[in-house]
């Protein structure tokens, strides 16, 4: 009867290998993972060491740098720059108006244009925004959540005119609504009404797209809007488990699409309990999907994640600093194992990122890679006696909140997400970590360097930021005026007719139709307010 | 009797950590702290600080819109003949500060602040506006 590392050595033996001297600097030769031989190994069953036997000595973490500002044509420049100098996939950042759904010439949109990210307003701008980059070689994410299918539509749509053909895109679709009313407020339907629209991306891309992510189901924010790692933990993977019902309750098979859930997680500056956090994730998600539901294939146990650093974490003071949080918090992501990494920029807590800090926020991911050497052994960590202690610990306090969400869904941890959002549980729960922080912050508990100790520096020459300006405004609105004039007006009324009609019948799945009616270059602004005229509106009750 | 601050989120941005901790710290420091909620816009913002009769009204921006929106929530107030001052606070460039005041901005709140920074900033706005303080 084989041991775990003779299975585990079978699996390695038929893992293609990077050419790379995988020893010290020093010459000293090492083993691909350590560990006893019936010990847990990467590409075992719970995964806590990491989804695949070989790790990064197959692959390294795909490089994957978050960007958007100003029009598309700007944000276009800024892809080509990042993969010019080393980046291997996009990632894109929409401005607040596209993250709501707005079109640039709406009332509520007047200064927020391209200032968060990029604007969008029709499949026009999606042309723009992917011109001249081979979309078949690179992976695509997009940060994207209420108008995430319509968004999508466009991307499938722009591919397919330049010949690339939906089956052969790969990438991630944020499009993890729970998490908006939870925590990033970036909402715009009711939940029901919205987790149809997941419902649909999800179906859609398992019957058409098997390279597409359909969700990054994501904790990044919920760290961000204040929450604990353990906390970030369990309501992600709660909301994990919510879509996974979802997809079940939608008919299919959980084998047929749970293999193409992705997450997303916070990488934050307490460096050993992101690594442990991590494991914990993997175990976590293993035996909840085969124990509790019912998955086979082992790629629907296997948890794949992307890691963002802390912008949490970085100070407006002594900016510089924040190369140093990055790169730290960039090490725990790599030593807990993500597939794909972005790294923050040191100007963020200003503005938007200069192509410099980029540069350098990029960098910091490649010394990692090339010059470190800890991408030579897969979980570094594991057999720790700290970080088996840590990990143990975070996936027994996330079973207790599973229990807590459980219980207020009667057994279903869908209706146990849409219950917590409607009774503000999940919003508490992070408002109250974030006031703790707080409160350790200014006691002097929590010590944050130049900020509220170790001040030398914080009168400096402050560093050049990026300026978006009104000139970017003025120029999207001209661009939206001139696809407004050119398109047929009959077509695009008939396609959004359509589109409410079946938005108003649940069993149809509105892709297709969202995908005709970007295509006569209907705006998402008009799309989402024909949507909205079906599902409503979500209002938050205010709390603090 | 207890001052009375509305603190509001205005325009698209909905992050919202900030100005909850911003009302707990002032709850906690014994103003009477009411919440608009989020993507409030500057007449609705001017409404609310009318019909709930506070003494001075906060704005949390993150979404780099400040110029755009703080001066209109300004002129918003006094349109309605009211004169409660207005605090910004969130990711504002050092070069707007001084541009968000010459507009009638009363102070400015940047990141990093502590709790005991931030109530002193309101009582410097509501002392400011007391002695009749009009901003040159």
């Amino acid at each position: 009867m084989a041991n775990n590392r003779e299975i585990w050595e079978e699996a390695f033996e038929a893992s293609p290998l990077r050419e790379v001297d995988f020893s010290t600097m020093s010459g000293i030769p090492l083993e691909p993972v350590y560990g006893g031989d019936n010990s847990e190994l990467p590409g075992q069953f719970p995964y806590t060491r990491g989804p695949h036997a070989s790790m990064y000595r197959s692959k390294l973490w795909t490089m994957r740098m978050f960007a958007g500002f100003g029009t598309a044509v700007d944000t276009n420049s800024r892809f080509k720059e990042i993969i010019r100098t080393g980046g291997d996939g996009l990632s894109t950042a929409f401005d607040m108006p596209t993250l709501l759904g707005l079109d640039s010439n709406d009332p509520m949109s007047e200064g927020e244009v391209g200032r968060c990210g990029v604007a969008v307003d029709s499949l026009a701008d999606m042309e723009d925004l992917y011109a001249d980059l081979d979309l078949s070689t690179i992976t695509t994410s997009m940060t994207i959540n209420s108008p995430a299918a319509v968004i999508f539509a466009m991307f499938v749509a722009q591919a397919e005119r330049r010949g690339i053909h939906r089956s052969q895109l790969g990438g991630t679709l944020q499009n993890d609504i729970l998490k908006e009313y939870q925590a990033q407020k970036e909402f715009v339907f009711p939940p029901r009404q919205a987790m149809r629209l997941v419902r649909d991306t999800i179906a859609f891309t398992t019957a058409q797209m098997p390279k597409w992510n359909s969700i990054s189901i994501s904790g990044y924010h919920i760290r961000e809007a204040g929450s604990t790692a353990v906390e970030e933990l369990a309501f992600t993977l709660a909301n994990g488990f919510a879509y996974v019902e979802l997809g079940l309750q939608s008919g299919l098979k959980v084998d047929e699409f749970a293999p193409r859930l992705s997450f997303f997680f916070n990488a934050h500056i307490d460096f050993f309990e992101e690594i442990a956090k991590y494991r914990a994730a993997r175990r976590i998600w293993a035996r909840w999907m085969r124990d509790r539901y019912g998955a086979h294939d082992e790629r629907s146990m296997k948890l794949r994640f992307h890691t963002q650093t802390a912008g949490v974490s970085l100070t407006a003071q002594q900016p510089e600093n924040n190369i140093v949080r990055t790169a730290i918090e960039a090490l725990a992501g790599v030593l807990g194992g993500t597939q794909s990494l972005h790294t923050n920029s040191m100007d963020e807590a200003l503005a938007l990122p200069t192509e410099k800090a980029v540069r350098i926020a990029l960098r910091t991911q490649q010394i990692i890679a090339h010059e470190t050497n800890v991408a030579h052994v897969a979980d570094p960590l594991g057999g720790s006696w700290y970080i088996e202690a840590l990990t143990d610990e975070i996936e027994r306090q996330a079973e207790a909140i599973f229990a807590e969400i459980n219980e207020m869904g009667s057994g279903s941890m869908l209706e146990g997400a849409i219950c917590g959002i409607e009774e503000n549980y999940f919003q508490g729960r992070i408002a109250d970590s974030a006031y703790k922080l707080e409160v350790e912050f200014g006691k002097g508990k929590r010590i944050v360097v130049g900020v509220n100790r170790f001040l030398e520096g914080n009168d400096d020459d402050s560093i050049d930021t990026l300026e978006i300006t009104n000139a970017d405004e003025e120029r999207q609105l001209k661009r939206l005026d001139h696809t407004r004039q050119s398109r047929n007006q009959a077509q695009v009324d008939e396609a959004l007719a359509k589109l409410a009609r079946e938005a108003a019948d649940p069993t149809i799945n509105l892709m297709p139709s969202l995908i005709d009616a970007v295509s006569t270059y209907a705006t998402l602004g008009e799309i989402m307010s024909k949507l909205g005229g079906v599902f409503g509106r979500h209002v938050e009750v205010p709390s603090i | 009797m207890a001052k009375r601050v509305l603190v509001a989120k205005v325009g698209l941005d909905g992050h919202d950590r900030g100005i909850k901790i911003v009302a707990r710290i002032l709850r906690d420091a014994g103003y009477e702290v009411i919440y608009t909620g989020l993507f409030q816009t500057p007449d609705t913002v001017a409404a609310a600080a009318v019909d709930e009769d506070v003494d001075v009204v906060g704005l949390s921006m993150l979404s780099g819109a400040h110029m755009m929106l703080a001066p209109k929530v300004v002129q918003k107030l006094k349109d309605r003949g009211v004169d409660i001052p207005v605090v910004v606070g969130g990711i504002i460039p050092k070069n707007d500060i001084e541009r968000l005041k010459q507009v009638g901005v009363c102070e400015v709140l940047t990141p990093g602040a502590n709790p005991n920074e931030v109530v002193a900033v309101i009582e410097r706005a509501l002392s400011r506006h007391e002695v009749g303080d009009l901003v040159t």
